[in-house]
Protein backbone atom coordinates (compact mmCIF):
# COMPACT_ATOMS: atom_id res chain seq x y z
CA UNK A 1 0.00 0.00 0.00
CA UNK A 2 2.62 3.00 -1.08
CA UNK A 3 3.79 4.76 -3.97
CA UNK A 4 7.16 5.80 -4.88
CA UNK A 5 6.02 9.23 -4.54
CA UNK A 6 8.33 11.09 -1.81
CA UNK A 7 5.82 13.03 -0.15
CA UNK A 8 1.60 12.34 0.17
CA UNK A 9 -0.15 14.49 -2.25
CA UNK A 10 -1.41 18.01 -2.05
CA UNK A 11 -4.94 17.10 -1.48
CA UNK A 12 -3.52 14.27 1.45
CA UNK A 13 -1.38 16.88 2.87
CA UNK A 14 -4.40 19.67 2.84
CA UNK A 15 -6.60 16.90 5.04
CA UNK A 16 -3.38 15.98 7.50
CA UNK A 17 -3.20 19.88 8.68
CA UNK A 18 -6.87 20.61 8.56
CA UNK A 19 -7.80 17.68 10.29
CA UNK A 20 -5.02 18.21 12.79
CA UNK A 21 -7.09 21.39 13.98
CA UNK A 22 -10.13 19.99 13.84
CA UNK A 23 -9.82 16.84 15.70
CA UNK A 24 -7.11 18.57 18.76
CA UNK A 25 -10.25 21.31 19.04
CA UNK A 26 -12.62 18.56 19.62
CA UNK A 27 -10.79 16.85 21.72
CA UNK A 28 -10.25 20.11 24.11
CA UNK A 29 -13.46 21.01 23.41
CA UNK A 30 -15.21 17.57 24.71
CA UNK A 31 -13.34 17.79 27.63
CA UNK A 32 -13.50 21.16 28.29
CA UNK A 33 -17.34 21.02 27.98
CA UNK A 34 -17.76 18.63 30.67
CA UNK A 35 -16.11 20.31 33.15
CA UNK A 36 -18.35 23.42 32.99
CA UNK A 37 -21.72 24.32 34.09
CA UNK A 38 -21.00 28.26 32.55
CA UNK A 39 -22.40 29.50 29.31
CA UNK A 40 -19.17 28.02 27.36
CA UNK A 41 -20.66 24.61 28.14
CA UNK A 42 -23.53 25.41 25.71
CA UNK A 43 -21.45 27.68 23.16
CA UNK A 44 -19.02 24.16 23.27
CA UNK A 45 -21.63 21.68 23.26
CA UNK A 46 -22.93 23.55 20.17
CA UNK A 47 -19.30 23.81 18.33
CA UNK A 48 -18.66 19.39 19.17
CA UNK A 49 -21.91 18.41 17.17
CA UNK A 50 -21.18 19.94 14.10
CA UNK A 51 -17.42 19.87 13.99
CA UNK A 52 -17.69 15.77 14.85
CA UNK A 53 -19.80 15.41 12.18
CA UNK A 54 -17.19 17.66 9.70
CA UNK A 55 -14.34 15.41 10.98
CA UNK A 56 -16.36 12.19 10.01
CA UNK A 57 -16.64 13.55 6.44
CA UNK A 58 -13.27 14.55 5.83
CA UNK A 59 -11.97 11.42 7.72
CA UNK A 60 -13.78 9.16 4.90
CA UNK A 61 -12.60 11.63 2.26
CA UNK A 62 -8.74 11.00 4.00
CA UNK A 63 -9.59 7.15 3.82
CA UNK A 64 -10.58 7.30 0.02
CA UNK A 65 -7.35 9.60 -0.81
CA UNK A 66 -5.32 7.03 1.29
CA UNK A 67 -6.61 3.94 -0.67
CA UNK A 68 -6.38 6.07 -4.06
CA UNK A 69 -3.10 8.00 -3.68
CA UNK A 70 -1.09 5.64 -0.93
CA UNK A 71 1.46 6.45 1.42
CA UNK A 72 4.71 6.81 0.86
CA UNK A 73 7.34 3.97 1.74
CA UNK A 74 8.54 4.13 4.83
CA UNK A 75 12.98 4.49 5.26
CA UNK A 76 14.04 1.02 4.42
CA UNK A 77 16.99 1.35 7.33
CA UNK A 78 14.05 2.05 9.58
CA UNK A 79 13.86 -0.62 12.66
CA UNK A 80 11.00 -2.90 12.27
CA UNK A 81 9.66 -1.94 15.71
CA UNK A 82 9.52 1.14 15.14
CA UNK A 83 8.05 0.06 11.44
CA UNK A 84 5.32 -2.14 13.24
CA UNK A 85 4.53 0.88 15.34
CA UNK A 86 4.14 3.72 12.69
CA UNK A 87 1.79 1.76 10.85
CA UNK A 88 -0.50 0.53 13.67
CA UNK A 89 -0.64 4.17 14.64
CA UNK A 90 -2.39 4.86 11.41
CA UNK A 91 -4.52 1.86 11.36
CA UNK A 92 -5.83 3.32 15.54
CA UNK A 93 -5.79 7.31 14.02
CA UNK A 94 -8.01 6.22 11.37
CA UNK A 95 -9.95 3.82 13.33
CA UNK A 96 -10.51 6.97 16.33
CA UNK A 97 -11.43 9.70 13.67
CA UNK A 98 -14.19 7.31 12.03
CA UNK A 99 -15.43 5.89 15.11
CA UNK A 100 -15.57 8.68 17.59
CA UNK A 101 -18.10 10.54 15.57
CA UNK A 102 -20.18 7.37 14.80
CA UNK A 103 -20.06 6.59 18.62
CA UNK A 104 -21.32 10.37 19.65
CA UNK A 105 -24.00 10.34 16.89
CA UNK A 106 -25.39 6.94 18.13
CA UNK A 107 -24.61 8.02 22.25
CA UNK A 108 -27.42 11.30 21.62
CA UNK A 109 -29.35 9.16 19.16
CA UNK A 110 -29.94 6.16 21.69
CA UNK A 111 -30.54 9.00 24.75
CA UNK A 112 -33.51 10.30 21.91
CA UNK A 113 -31.61 13.57 22.23
CA UNK A 114 -31.96 15.84 18.81
CA UNK A 115 -28.63 16.16 16.78
CA UNK A 116 -29.25 19.66 16.05
CA UNK A 117 -26.29 20.94 13.81
CA UNK A 118 -27.10 24.50 12.57
CA UNK A 119 -30.14 26.13 13.15
CA UNK A 120 -33.01 23.83 11.92
CA UNK A 121 -30.55 21.27 10.33
CA UNK A 122 -30.58 18.28 12.51
CA UNK A 123 -29.31 14.52 12.01
CA UNK A 124 -32.00 11.48 12.14
CA UNK A 125 -31.21 9.52 14.94
CA UNK A 126 -29.09 6.10 14.16
CA UNK A 127 -29.95 3.85 16.95
CA UNK A 128 -33.30 3.18 18.98
CA UNK A 129 -33.89 5.07 22.67
CA UNK A 130 -31.93 2.12 25.28
CA UNK A 131 -30.25 3.07 28.36
CA UNK A 132 -27.93 0.18 28.14
CA UNK A 133 -26.73 1.42 24.49
CA UNK A 134 -25.89 4.64 26.05
CA UNK A 135 -24.06 4.05 28.57
CA UNK A 136 -21.77 1.97 26.24
CA UNK A 137 -21.62 4.32 23.67
CA UNK A 138 -21.59 7.41 26.52
CA UNK A 139 -18.34 5.26 27.96
CA UNK A 140 -16.75 4.64 25.20
CA UNK A 141 -16.96 8.07 23.97
CA UNK A 142 -15.67 8.90 26.91
CA UNK A 143 -12.25 6.86 27.06
CA UNK A 144 -11.51 6.80 23.22
CA UNK A 145 -11.62 10.51 24.02
CA UNK A 146 -8.64 10.53 26.36
CA UNK A 147 -7.08 6.92 24.26
CA UNK A 148 -7.29 9.43 20.71
CA UNK A 149 -5.40 12.15 22.94
CA UNK A 150 -2.85 10.56 23.94
CA UNK A 151 -2.19 8.48 20.74
CA UNK A 152 -1.57 12.14 19.20
CA UNK A 153 0.68 12.95 21.84
CA UNK A 154 2.81 9.59 20.79
CA UNK A 155 2.07 10.53 16.97
CA UNK A 156 3.34 13.99 17.60
CA UNK A 157 6.45 12.61 20.11
CA UNK A 158 7.27 10.10 17.40
CA UNK A 159 7.11 12.43 14.14
CA UNK A 160 9.70 14.71 16.14
CA UNK A 161 11.99 11.72 16.56
CA UNK A 162 12.05 11.25 13.08
CA UNK A 163 12.19 14.38 12.63
CA UNK A 164 14.70 15.91 15.31
CA UNK A 165 16.39 12.95 15.74
CA UNK A 166 17.06 10.56 13.37
CA UNK A 167 15.81 13.29 10.18
CA UNK A 168 14.62 10.24 8.01
CA UNK A 169 12.76 11.98 5.70
CA UNK A 170 9.20 10.96 7.20
CA UNK A 171 8.22 14.18 8.39
CA UNK A 172 8.54 15.65 5.21
CA UNK A 173 5.97 13.07 3.18
CA UNK A 174 3.58 15.13 5.71
CA UNK A 175 5.17 18.50 5.85
CA UNK A 176 3.01 21.27 4.57
CA UNK A 177 5.81 23.56 3.31
CA UNK A 178 9.41 21.56 1.98
CA UNK A 179 11.67 22.12 4.97
CA UNK A 180 14.42 20.33 3.54
CA UNK A 181 16.17 19.20 0.12
CA UNK A 182 14.11 16.73 -1.07
CA UNK A 183 16.12 13.36 -0.91
CA UNK A 184 17.22 12.37 -4.26
CA UNK B 1 7.37 4.88 21.43
CA UNK B 2 10.13 7.83 21.11
CA UNK B 3 13.15 5.73 22.11
CA UNK B 4 14.83 4.31 19.35
CA UNK B 5 17.15 0.71 20.46
CA UNK B 6 18.67 1.84 16.73
CA UNK B 7 19.12 5.43 15.95
CA UNK B 8 21.60 6.35 13.79
CA UNK B 9 22.84 9.68 15.71
CA UNK B 10 24.56 10.14 19.27
CA UNK B 11 22.70 10.72 21.85
CA UNK B 12 21.93 14.75 22.07
CA UNK B 13 20.00 15.69 25.20
CA UNK B 14 18.63 19.47 22.79
CA UNK B 15 15.98 17.23 20.54
CA UNK B 16 14.81 15.06 23.50
CA UNK B 17 13.97 18.02 25.58
CA UNK B 18 12.09 19.90 22.80
CA UNK B 19 10.39 16.54 22.34
CA UNK B 20 9.71 16.15 25.92
CA UNK B 21 8.35 19.78 26.16
CA UNK B 22 5.58 19.70 23.23
CA UNK B 23 4.42 16.79 24.41
CA UNK B 24 4.78 18.01 28.26
CA UNK B 25 2.84 21.63 27.63
CA UNK B 26 -0.06 20.15 25.55
CA UNK B 27 -0.83 17.65 28.31
CA UNK B 28 -0.83 20.05 30.44
CA UNK B 29 -2.96 21.87 28.60
CA UNK B 30 -5.43 19.06 28.24
CA UNK B 31 -5.59 18.66 31.68
CA UNK B 32 -5.87 22.27 32.08
CA UNK B 33 -8.82 22.41 30.29
CA UNK B 34 -10.68 19.49 32.09
CA UNK B 35 -10.40 21.37 34.76
CA UNK B 36 -7.83 19.26 36.82
CA UNK B 37 -5.67 21.88 38.08
CA UNK B 38 -8.88 23.78 38.95
CA UNK B 39 -10.15 22.42 42.35
CA UNK B 40 -12.22 25.44 42.41
CA UNK B 41 -13.96 25.21 39.01
CA UNK B 42 -17.41 24.27 39.61
CA UNK B 43 -18.08 21.22 37.53
CA UNK B 44 -21.54 19.20 36.75
CA UNK B 45 -20.34 16.67 38.56
CA UNK B 46 -19.83 19.13 41.87
CA UNK B 47 -23.14 20.47 41.20
CA UNK B 48 -25.00 17.04 41.00
CA UNK B 49 -23.00 15.93 43.60
CA UNK B 50 -24.11 18.32 45.57
CA UNK B 51 -27.98 17.55 45.01
CA UNK B 52 -27.55 14.16 46.87
CA UNK B 53 -29.00 13.36 50.49
CA UNK B 54 -26.54 12.37 52.69
CA UNK B 55 -26.83 8.61 52.00
CA UNK B 56 -26.15 9.53 48.64
CA UNK B 57 -27.82 9.67 45.42
CA UNK B 58 -31.05 7.34 44.81
CA UNK B 59 -29.24 4.99 42.26
CA UNK B 60 -31.25 4.93 38.90
CA UNK B 61 -33.17 7.85 39.15
CA UNK B 62 -33.02 11.77 38.27
CA UNK B 63 -30.84 13.07 40.94
CA UNK B 64 -32.96 16.03 41.03
CA UNK B 65 -36.87 16.39 40.84
CA UNK B 66 -36.46 12.71 41.25
CA UNK B 67 -40.26 11.14 41.80
CA UNK B 68 -42.39 11.67 38.70
CA UNK B 69 -45.06 10.17 36.37
CA UNK B 70 -45.79 10.89 32.47
CA UNK B 71 -47.78 12.13 30.46
CA UNK B 72 -48.77 12.55 26.91
CA UNK B 73 -50.64 14.69 24.43
CA UNK B 74 -51.51 17.19 22.64
CA UNK B 75 -50.04 20.60 22.05
CA UNK B 76 -52.03 22.68 19.98
CA UNK B 77 -51.02 26.40 18.43
CA UNK B 78 -53.20 28.98 18.06
CA UNK B 79 -50.56 30.90 15.32
CA UNK B 80 -50.54 33.76 17.64
CA UNK B 81 -46.76 33.01 19.02
CA UNK B 82 -45.48 33.01 15.45
CA UNK B 83 -45.77 37.40 15.99
CA UNK B 84 -42.83 36.78 18.35
CA UNK B 85 -40.89 33.21 16.89
CA UNK B 86 -40.43 31.49 13.48
CA UNK B 87 -40.61 28.39 15.48
CA UNK B 88 -42.55 25.82 13.66
CA UNK B 89 -44.02 25.07 17.02
CA UNK B 90 -46.19 27.99 17.11
CA UNK B 91 -47.14 27.53 13.61
CA UNK B 92 -51.09 26.86 13.71
CA UNK B 93 -51.47 23.01 14.21
CA UNK B 94 -51.31 20.50 16.63
CA UNK B 95 -48.12 18.71 18.02
CA UNK B 96 -47.22 15.19 20.01
CA UNK B 97 -46.63 16.11 23.49
CA UNK B 98 -44.43 13.54 26.24
CA UNK B 99 -43.66 15.01 29.46
CA UNK B 100 -43.43 14.23 33.15
CA UNK B 101 -45.27 15.63 36.51
CA UNK B 102 -42.44 16.11 39.02
CA UNK B 103 -41.23 17.00 42.22
CA UNK B 104 -38.54 18.86 43.34
CA UNK B 105 -36.88 16.25 45.69
CA UNK B 106 -34.04 14.16 45.17
CA UNK B 107 -35.44 11.43 46.59
CA UNK B 108 -38.05 9.55 44.53
CA UNK B 109 -39.95 7.89 47.29
CA UNK B 110 -41.03 11.27 49.08
CA UNK B 111 -44.41 11.96 50.14
CA UNK B 112 -46.16 14.18 48.08
CA UNK B 113 -46.97 16.23 50.83
CA UNK B 114 -43.70 17.35 51.92
CA UNK B 115 -42.22 18.69 48.91
CA UNK B 116 -42.53 22.15 48.22
CA UNK B 117 -41.49 22.30 44.77
CA UNK B 118 -43.70 20.59 41.83
CA UNK B 119 -42.68 20.59 38.34
CA UNK B 120 -43.69 19.69 34.89
CA UNK B 121 -41.07 18.33 32.15
CA UNK B 122 -42.13 18.67 28.53
CA UNK B 123 -41.41 17.38 25.02
CA UNK B 124 -43.26 19.01 21.92
CA UNK B 125 -42.20 17.71 18.57
CA UNK B 126 -42.79 19.18 15.12
CA UNK B 127 -43.14 17.35 11.91
CA UNK B 128 -39.95 18.52 10.49
CA UNK B 129 -38.23 16.79 12.93
CA UNK B 130 -37.37 20.04 15.38
CA UNK B 131 -38.05 19.97 19.18
CA UNK B 132 -38.81 21.57 21.93
CA UNK B 133 -37.65 20.71 25.48
CA UNK B 134 -38.76 22.34 28.62
CA UNK B 135 -38.66 21.93 32.55
CA UNK B 136 -40.74 24.37 34.54
CA UNK B 137 -41.71 24.60 38.32
CA UNK B 138 -44.75 25.96 39.97
CA UNK B 139 -42.47 28.62 42.03
CA UNK B 140 -42.72 32.12 40.54
CA UNK B 141 -39.39 32.75 40.96
CA UNK B 142 -36.26 30.41 41.53
CA UNK B 143 -34.73 30.69 44.86
CA UNK B 144 -31.57 32.19 43.90
CA UNK B 145 -29.55 34.55 41.32
CA UNK B 146 -27.11 32.48 39.79
CA UNK B 147 -25.90 28.95 39.25
CA UNK B 148 -23.25 29.52 41.73
CA UNK B 149 -25.68 30.64 44.41
CA UNK B 150 -27.59 27.29 44.03
CA UNK B 151 -24.56 25.44 44.31
CA UNK B 152 -24.68 27.24 48.19
CA UNK B 153 -28.03 27.15 48.81
CA UNK B 154 -27.25 23.01 48.30
CA UNK B 155 -23.75 23.13 50.37
CA UNK B 156 -25.39 24.87 53.24
CA UNK B 157 -28.80 23.13 53.25
CA UNK B 158 -26.74 20.04 53.64
CA UNK B 159 -24.63 21.14 56.12
CA UNK B 160 -24.47 19.94 59.64
CA UNK B 161 -23.19 23.68 60.98
CA UNK B 162 -26.18 25.11 62.49
CA UNK B 163 -24.71 28.62 60.91
CA UNK B 164 -24.39 27.33 57.40
CA UNK B 165 -28.18 28.56 56.01
CA UNK B 166 -27.58 31.95 57.78
CA UNK B 167 -24.44 32.76 56.52
CA UNK B 168 -25.98 31.81 53.18
CA UNK B 169 -29.14 33.95 53.59
CA UNK B 170 -26.43 36.83 54.91
CA UNK B 171 -24.72 36.08 51.50
CA UNK B 172 -27.83 35.72 49.34
CA UNK B 173 -30.40 38.16 50.14
CA UNK B 174 -32.48 37.29 47.08
CA UNK B 175 -33.43 33.86 48.70
CA UNK B 176 -35.66 35.61 51.60
CA UNK B 177 -38.13 36.76 48.32
CA UNK B 178 -38.00 32.67 47.59
CA UNK B 179 -39.10 31.70 50.94
CA UNK B 180 -41.59 34.00 51.04
CA UNK B 181 -43.26 31.83 48.66
CA UNK B 182 -42.45 28.78 50.01
CA UNK B 183 -43.61 29.84 53.25
CA UNK B 184 -46.58 31.69 52.72
CA UNK B 185 -47.40 30.81 48.87
CA UNK B 186 -50.84 28.06 48.64
CA UNK B 187 -50.84 24.57 48.31
CA UNK B 188 -53.04 22.58 45.69
CA UNK B 189 -54.20 19.05 45.72
CA UNK B 190 -53.69 17.91 42.35
CA UNK B 191 -50.92 18.81 39.55
CA UNK B 192 -53.55 19.84 37.51
CA UNK B 193 -53.88 22.69 39.74
CA UNK B 194 -50.73 23.93 39.25
CA UNK B 195 -49.33 27.07 37.36
CA UNK B 196 -45.88 26.05 35.93
CA UNK B 197 -43.47 28.72 35.05
CA UNK B 198 -40.05 28.68 32.88
CA UNK B 199 -38.59 31.00 35.34
CA UNK B 200 -35.44 31.53 33.05
CA UNK B 201 -35.40 33.94 30.37
CA UNK B 202 -35.39 32.95 26.46
CA UNK B 203 -34.96 34.82 23.17
CA UNK B 204 -37.67 34.13 20.63
CA UNK B 205 -36.63 34.76 17.21
CA UNK B 206 -38.75 36.35 14.73
CA UNK B 207 -38.82 35.93 10.76
CA UNK B 208 -37.31 38.95 10.65
CA UNK B 209 -34.56 38.14 12.87
CA UNK B 210 -35.56 39.93 15.11
CA UNK B 211 -35.28 38.61 18.62
CA UNK B 212 -37.91 39.11 21.80
CA UNK B 213 -36.75 38.52 25.44
CA UNK B 214 -39.56 35.98 26.65
CA UNK B 215 -40.68 33.91 29.70
CA UNK B 216 -43.40 31.78 29.70
CA UNK B 217 -45.74 30.12 31.93
CA UNK B 218 -48.47 27.26 31.46
CA UNK B 219 -51.80 28.61 33.33
CA UNK B 220 -54.10 25.46 34.51
CA UNK B 221 -57.53 25.40 33.38
CA UNK B 222 -58.31 23.72 36.84
CA UNK B 223 -59.49 25.70 38.85
CA UNK B 224 -56.14 25.95 41.81
CA UNK B 225 -58.24 24.94 44.91
CA UNK B 226 -55.79 26.10 48.26
CA UNK B 227 -55.41 22.92 50.57
CA UNK B 228 -53.27 23.23 53.85
CA UNK B 229 -50.31 21.11 54.03
CA UNK B 230 -50.86 19.07 57.21
CA UNK B 231 -54.38 18.15 55.33
CA UNK B 232 -52.64 17.26 52.19
CA UNK B 233 -50.47 14.69 54.42
CA UNK B 234 -53.69 12.60 55.02
CA UNK B 235 -53.78 11.66 51.77
CA UNK B 236 -51.11 9.62 51.59
CA UNK B 237 -47.59 9.57 50.31
CA UNK B 238 -48.50 9.12 46.62
CA UNK B 239 -51.95 11.29 46.76
CA UNK B 240 -50.52 13.89 43.60
CA UNK B 241 -49.58 10.38 41.50
CA UNK B 242 -53.21 8.93 42.34
CA UNK B 243 -55.01 12.24 41.93
CA UNK B 244 -53.59 12.87 38.31
CA UNK B 245 -54.29 9.51 37.04
CA UNK B 246 -57.91 9.20 37.74
CA UNK B 247 -58.32 13.07 37.06
CA UNK B 248 -56.92 12.67 33.64
CA UNK B 249 -58.69 9.46 33.44
CA UNK B 250 -61.70 11.27 33.97
CA UNK B 251 -61.28 13.73 31.76
CA UNK B 252 -58.08 15.39 29.53
CA UNK B 253 -56.86 18.64 31.72
CA UNK B 254 -55.58 21.68 30.06
CA UNK B 255 -53.30 24.69 30.22
CA UNK B 256 -52.81 27.60 28.40
CA UNK B 257 -49.42 28.25 27.07
CA UNK B 258 -48.77 32.26 27.77
CA UNK B 259 -45.21 34.22 27.01
CA UNK B 260 -45.08 36.80 28.43
CA UNK B 261 -42.58 39.60 26.79
CA UNK B 262 -39.92 41.76 28.42
CA UNK B 263 -39.38 45.47 28.37
CA UNK B 264 -36.57 47.03 27.65
CA UNK B 265 -34.73 47.13 30.92
CA UNK B 266 -35.85 43.78 32.35
CA UNK B 267 -33.34 41.74 33.72
CA UNK B 268 -33.34 38.09 31.68
CA UNK B 269 -29.80 36.95 33.53
CA UNK B 270 -31.53 36.83 36.87
CA UNK B 271 -34.55 34.35 37.29
CA UNK B 272 -35.12 35.40 41.16
CA UNK B 273 -36.89 38.48 39.82
CA UNK B 274 -39.95 38.45 38.67
CA UNK B 275 -41.01 41.11 35.44
CA UNK B 276 -43.45 43.39 36.49
CA UNK B 277 -47.37 41.73 36.20
CA UNK B 278 -48.12 44.83 33.40
CA UNK B 279 -45.96 43.40 30.85
CA UNK B 280 -47.49 42.21 27.49
CA UNK B 281 -48.57 38.24 27.08
CA UNK B 282 -49.14 36.62 24.47
CA UNK B 283 -51.27 33.27 24.76
CA UNK B 284 -50.10 30.56 21.95
CA UNK B 285 -51.25 27.52 22.42
CA UNK B 286 -52.96 25.05 25.04
CA UNK B 287 -51.43 22.02 26.30
CA UNK B 288 -53.82 18.58 26.67
CA UNK B 289 -52.87 16.05 28.98
CA UNK B 290 -54.45 13.09 27.57
CA UNK B 291 -52.85 10.39 29.19
CA UNK B 292 -50.83 9.15 32.64
CA UNK B 293 -48.62 6.36 32.73
CA UNK B 294 -46.43 5.53 35.83
CA UNK B 295 -42.94 6.13 35.37
CA UNK B 296 -41.39 2.88 35.12
CA UNK B 297 -41.51 1.48 31.72
CA UNK B 298 -43.22 4.86 30.52
CA UNK B 299 -42.20 6.78 28.34
CA UNK B 300 -40.48 9.66 29.64
CA UNK B 301 -38.18 7.83 32.04
CA UNK B 302 -35.02 7.88 29.84
CA UNK B 303 -36.01 11.30 28.29
CA UNK B 304 -33.96 14.02 30.28
CA UNK B 305 -35.84 17.54 30.06
CA UNK B 306 -33.37 19.14 29.00
CA UNK B 307 -34.25 23.39 28.92
CA UNK B 308 -31.70 23.82 25.78
CA UNK B 309 -33.10 21.56 23.53
CA UNK B 310 -34.49 24.35 21.29
CA UNK B 311 -36.15 24.59 17.53
CA UNK B 312 -34.64 27.22 15.71
CA UNK B 313 -36.70 30.37 16.91
CA UNK B 314 -35.85 29.89 20.57
CA UNK B 315 -32.54 30.43 21.81
CA UNK B 316 -30.96 31.01 25.50
CA UNK B 317 -30.24 34.40 26.65
CA UNK B 318 -28.28 35.76 29.20
CA UNK B 319 -29.86 33.96 31.92
CA UNK B 320 -26.68 31.62 33.42
CA UNK B 321 -29.31 28.97 34.07
CA UNK B 322 -30.07 27.24 31.39
CA UNK B 323 -26.53 26.07 30.64
CA UNK B 324 -25.94 24.86 34.06
CA UNK B 325 -28.84 23.25 33.71
CA UNK B 326 -28.16 21.41 30.62
CA UNK B 327 -24.84 20.57 31.56
CA UNK B 328 -26.15 19.18 35.26
CA UNK B 329 -28.87 16.93 33.38
CA UNK B 330 -26.40 15.44 31.29
CA UNK B 331 -24.55 14.36 33.97
CA UNK B 332 -27.53 13.22 36.04
CA UNK B 333 -28.63 11.45 32.96
CA UNK B 334 -25.48 9.76 32.28
CA UNK B 335 -25.34 8.74 36.22
CA UNK B 336 -29.18 7.35 36.47
CA UNK B 337 -29.28 5.58 32.50
CA UNK B 338 -25.80 3.50 33.71
CA UNK B 339 -27.61 2.43 36.74
CA UNK B 340 -30.91 1.55 35.38
CA UNK B 341 -30.44 -1.64 36.57
CA UNK B 342 -31.11 -0.04 39.99
CA UNK B 343 -34.54 1.43 39.37
CA UNK B 344 -37.56 -0.34 40.99
CA UNK B 345 -38.57 -2.72 38.08
CA UNK B 346 -41.16 -4.50 40.12
CA UNK B 347 -43.10 -3.26 43.79
CA UNK B 348 -41.01 -5.20 45.64
CA UNK B 349 -38.04 -2.91 44.62
CA UNK B 350 -37.11 0.15 46.14
CA UNK B 351 -40.41 1.04 47.09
Amino acid sequence: MTTSRKRFTAPQRLLHWLMAICILSMLFIGVGMVSTITSKYLTLVQIHKPLGIAILVLALIRLTLRLIYKAPALPPDLPEPIKLGAELSQYVLYALMISMPLIGWGMLSAASYPVVLFGSLHLPSILPLSPTLHTWLWRAHHYLAFAFFATILMHVGAILFHKLIRNDGIFETMAPVLTRNQPK
Amino acid sequence: MVQSPASPNSFRLGPVLIIAAVVGIAAVAFAYTAGWLSPQRLTPKKLVAALAPPGGPALGHRRNHAKGICFTGTFEANGDGSSLSRAPVFARGQYPVLGRFNLGTPDPDAADATVRVRGLGISIKTPDGQEWRSAMINAPIFPVSTPQGFYELLTASGSKNPDAMKKFIAAHPEFITFLGWAKGGPWTGSYAEERYNSLDSFLFVDGSGATHPIRWSLIPAAQPVSVPPDELAKRGPDFLEQEITQRVAAGPQRWSLVVTEANPGDSTADPNKAWPADRRTVEVGTLTVQQIEPERDGPCLNINFDPTVLPAGITTSDDPFPAARSAAYSRSYNSRTAEASHYPGTDTGAR
